[in-house]
């Protein structure tokens, strides 16, 4: 297991670094120059052009400012935002939480919704329920997130007034935050009312972010449902008087769990790209949103930095995800 | 707000019955304002977007002169009165007495506002070699962009209540440019403070300013939270706190709007503008945007060296028919570079007709009675003067083709479109202006003064009668003879057509009617002293 563990970090370092060369260099591919960009109509004269291309350092040639911005990477250095002049490492971490939070909402929500879906559909094949689960779960697939997100908003905010509009919490409230988790933070705050504002305050985002995800489960687990349910054990196991219930949680399920969990794996990429939109739809105030403003401005330490940290999380997702199969089925773990 | 209640009760129980009750649980009158993005740092003199000055000049800070609160008329702030020597070389403030600074956890004032922090404000930008020049990143582009630099010669502290700027030439927009985000006046001795602290940055991140509010906490991309100034010199706010609730989506602010989650929006989506405008919970203010929308002519370039042929072009374009489809009538027909809200707005001047058959004429008589080809460069951004520059290229392109002139439409990515036109390889052009100062040279010098050529001067339009008109009203101080000037100044632009003037946008602001006496600021902010809300 360890030897294995090794194996995989050995496979990252290449890729973190492949994803450092490939992010340097196609970000200066795309026209726009930060400077004039940042200019404006109101433009800048030659030598206070030169004064700024000083300053970011794009007058070096462009191999030396990449090597300069490795060996920063190599040392937790990400460089500054040329926009807001912080560390974009600090403001990375101040904005993370938020992201994580609703990325593992929209997936507890896509698991705990879409693979009952998926076991419901299958143990049903062919009859209305599973016809019925299926559409959903093709609807809720070719579902435009902002599109979804503002029909939730619109239905259950506006009209009906269950849930809040957006943001991550009643403006009313108001405390520093300890982990940037705003659940366990509303928690900690000791504020009456501010968790169930915390919460109340997830519902939506939740669904609009865990949608697509939570469809691609269904259909997954239903299709491996099937294939399973097909095998000689389970016919045995029928055989043997087996309780059905227990037939198919304990034989079926967790064997066809395995290409579940890969697809759940495969689904963090999804939910981080889907987040840049639900964030700014809900106002959330995550890295999504951060990098797509960043893009805007043409601020590349942001860019640069914040898609580096995402591709680091999405390959630890991977590895996890590689882990977690050995613990589903052990004859993976021994094959390795 | 009842009937919700007992929706809530009935549904989702508990937990919507927090958020919606919590606000009513402060006594304490809160203002929540649903900004479109977060603001790049605390410090105006440090950036340039109108962001960013809502969330500091314009809540935290004063500043020598200010406009007065709806108007581009200037009004005493920081400095009671000034005085401007006979040549216009030297301006001296006289600075008024007993204006505190705002504490905050780091660092409480000792003493009242006064002349060295004017001085340490405008040195730091100004000059090199001073200890906060380079701190937080140490850029002044507004500053820069106004030309300060050069035109400062010395800032003299008189007294510690009077502060005298010598400037290199005289320079009657000076005053206004004193009234603008970037010359907001910060604390010298706060600045020592962290200075000595070792976190000199902090003068930039926690701002401490004399304005109405002061700034509680800020959580990049969520919310930002002032209280109200008990001490501020002009009186407390009637408001106790202002919340910023930073809200990207212009739909999504509409609907917080509607849910009462936020008391003013900016920018809303011209879209929903009819259904805010019949929403009795709203009240839809409107006014007209200190901006300009033009295409302009590359005079440098043939066929348009001919007046003629410039208004005749002019002539072809149904400036209606654009503001309908590109406006979606959020806007309203320019005859004159600047807009109408700016002194010294001549409206004598007579627009040119649309009528094709009399531009197809002056074509002919130019030279051209067959027309020519040329292009159209639109774009690539929106912009409040230009909301969508390419379906305005397409309009204007259909007009010139009835009177025989074939333009093909040319787009470039926003820096490269600004470098490019600069350098006059355009045959025509979009782009437009929005007012800074509210100074009738902010338009006028900038975009076609003589000295702008190869800079702003995108039109490349140098003419001895209209510059020297500007440069004369540039260095007197008198406001009416300044006023004529540029009204003749005028007279001239439209006679020699270097641009087709198309539009001045509308601004439209959504308030909840709760708010009392909020006002549209023609500068684009949005200020929050003043305003109060209704029990």
């Amino acid at each position: 297991m360890l030897g294995f563990l090794f194996r995989r970090l050995g496979d990252i370092i290449p890729t973190f670094f492949g994803v450092t060369l490939l992010v340097f260099f196609l970000i200066r591919l795309i026209p726009g120059d930060p400077i004039l960009m940042l200019a404006g109509e109101r433009g800048v004269d030659a030598e206070r052009y030169a004064e700024l291309q000083a300053q970011y350092g794009f007058d070096q040639p462009i191999i030396v400012q990449y090597f300069d911005y490795l060996v920063g990477v190599f040392q937790g250095d990400l460089g500054k935002s040329f926009v807001t002049k912080k560390p974009v490492i600090d403001e990375f971490l101040t904005l993370f939480p938020a992201t994580v939070e609703l990325a593992l909402m929209g997936i507890l929500f896509a698991v705990f919704i879409g693979v009952p879906l998926g076991v419901l559909a299958a143990i049903n094949r062919g009859k209305w329920i599973d016809h019925l689960t299926m559409s959903i779960s093709l609807t809720g697939y070719s579902m435009p997130i902002f599109w979804w997100a503002l029909l939730l908003i619109m239905f259950f905010s506006t009209t009906l007034g269950w849930t809040p509009v957006s943001g991550r919490l009643s403006v009313m409230y108001f405390f520093e935050p300890v982990t940037g988790f705003m659940l366990i933070d509303s928690l900690l705050s000791g504020e009456k009312g501010a968790f169930s504002s915390a919460v109340s305050h997830l519902i939506l985002p939740t669904i609009a972010l865990g949608t697509i995800p939570m469809a691609v489960i269904a259909r997954m687990t239903r299709s491996s449902m099937l294939e399973v349910l097909g095998e000689e054990y389970i016919r045995v196991a029928r055989a043997k008087g087996l309780a059905p219930f227990r037939v198919i949680m304990v034989h079926a399920l967790r064997n066809a769990l395995i290409p579940v969990i890969t697809v759940i794996g495969l689904q963090v990429g999804v939910l981080l790209g889907g987040a840049i939109l639900t964030e700014t739809i809900f106002s959330w105030p995550g890295i999504g949103k951060w990098i797509i403003e960043a893009m805007n401005r043409r601020d590349y330490p942001t860019i640069q930095g914040g898609i580096l940290m995402i591709a680091f999380v999405v390959m630890t997702m991977n590895l996890i995800v590689d882990l977690l199969y050995g613990v589903v089925n052990p004859r993976i773990r021994h094959k390795r | 707000m009842k009937a919700n209640f007992v929706k809530v009760a009935l549904g989702a129980g508990l937990l919507a019955a927090t958020a919606l009750a919590a606000p009513t649980a402060a006594s304490a009158k809160t203002l929540v304002y649903c900004s479109e993005g977060s603001p790049e740092g605390f410090n105006p003199s440090l950036y340039t977007s109108g962001t960013t000055f809502d969330a500091s000049s314009r809540q935290v800070f004063n500043r020598l002169v200010q406009f007065k609160r709806g108007t581009t008329t200037i009004v005493p702030g920081l400095a009671t009165s000034w005085d401007v020597s006979a040549d216009g070389l030297e301006y001296t403030f006289n600075l008024r007495k007993g204006v505190k600074f705002h504490s905050t956890d780091e660092f409480t004032p000792t003493r009242e506002f006064n002349a060295d922090d004017v001085i340490f404000t405008f040195m730091r930008q100004f000059d090199k070699e001073h200890p906060y020049h380079g701190v937080s990143g140490g850029s002044y582009e507004y500053f820069n962009a106004m030309s300060m630099p050069d035109l400062i010669k010395d800032i003299v502290k008189v007294d510690d209540y009077t502060v005298k700027f010598v400037l290199n030439r005289p320079e009657a927009p000076f005053i206004a440019n004193m009234a603008m985000d970037f010359a907001s006046v910060l604390s010298a001795e706060y600045a020592d403070v962290m200075m000595e602290a070792g976190t000199p940055e902090a003068v930039d991140l926690n701002p401490v300013g004399t304005g109405p509010f002061q700034l509680v906490t800020y959580q990049k991309d969520a919310v930002i939270r002032y209280k109200a100034f008990p001490e501020y010199w002009e009186g407390p706010a009637a408001i106790d706190n202002l919340i910023f609730a930073i809200t990207p989506d212009s739909t999504v602010r509409y609907q917080k709007l509607q849910a009462g989650e936020c008391h003013v929006m900016p920018y809303p989506n011209p879209a929903d503008l009819e259904a805010m405008d019949a929403d009795a919970d709203i009240n839809l203010l409107s006014q007209e945007g200190l901006n300009v929308g033009y295409l302009g002519y590359n005079t440098a370039k043939e066929p348009f060296t001919d007046p003629k042929v410039r208004k005749a072009l002019n002539m072809a374009i149904n400036k209606d028919a654009i503001i309908e489809g590109v406006y979606q009538g959020a806007g309203s027909a320019a005859k004159n570079p600047i807009p109408p809200t700016i002194w010294s707005y001549n409206n004598d001047t007579v627009d040119d007709p649309y009528d094709p058959e009399a531009a197809k004429a002056m074509l002919a008589e130019a030279g051209y009675p067959d027309g020519f080809t040329t292009d159209i460069w639109a774009m690539p951004v929106q912009r409040p003067y230009n909301p969508n520059a390419r379906r305005m290229a397409e309009l204007v392109q259909a007009d010139w083709a009835a009177i025989g002139v074939n333009a093909e439409i040319v787009s470039y990515e926003w820096g490269e479109y600004l470098e490019r036109t600069k350098k006059g390889e355009q045959g025509t052009f979009m782009l437009g202006w929005t007012g800074d100062n509210g100074d009738p040279d902010n338009f006028l010098a900038v975009l076609l003064g003589c000295d702008a050529v190869g800079g702003s001067n995108r039109a490349q339009w140098c003419n001895e009668e209209f510059d020297n008109l500007i440069q004369q009203a540039k260095t007197t101080s008198d406001v009416l003879e300044r006023t004529r000037l540029y009204e003749e100044a005028q007279v001239v632009f439209k006679r020699e057509a270097p641009w087709a003037t198309i539009a001045h946008s509308i601004v439209f602001e959504p308030v909840r009617n709760e708010v009392v006496d909020y006002k549209i600021d023609p500068f684009g902010g949005h200020i929050f002293y003043g305003v109060d809300l209704a029990e």
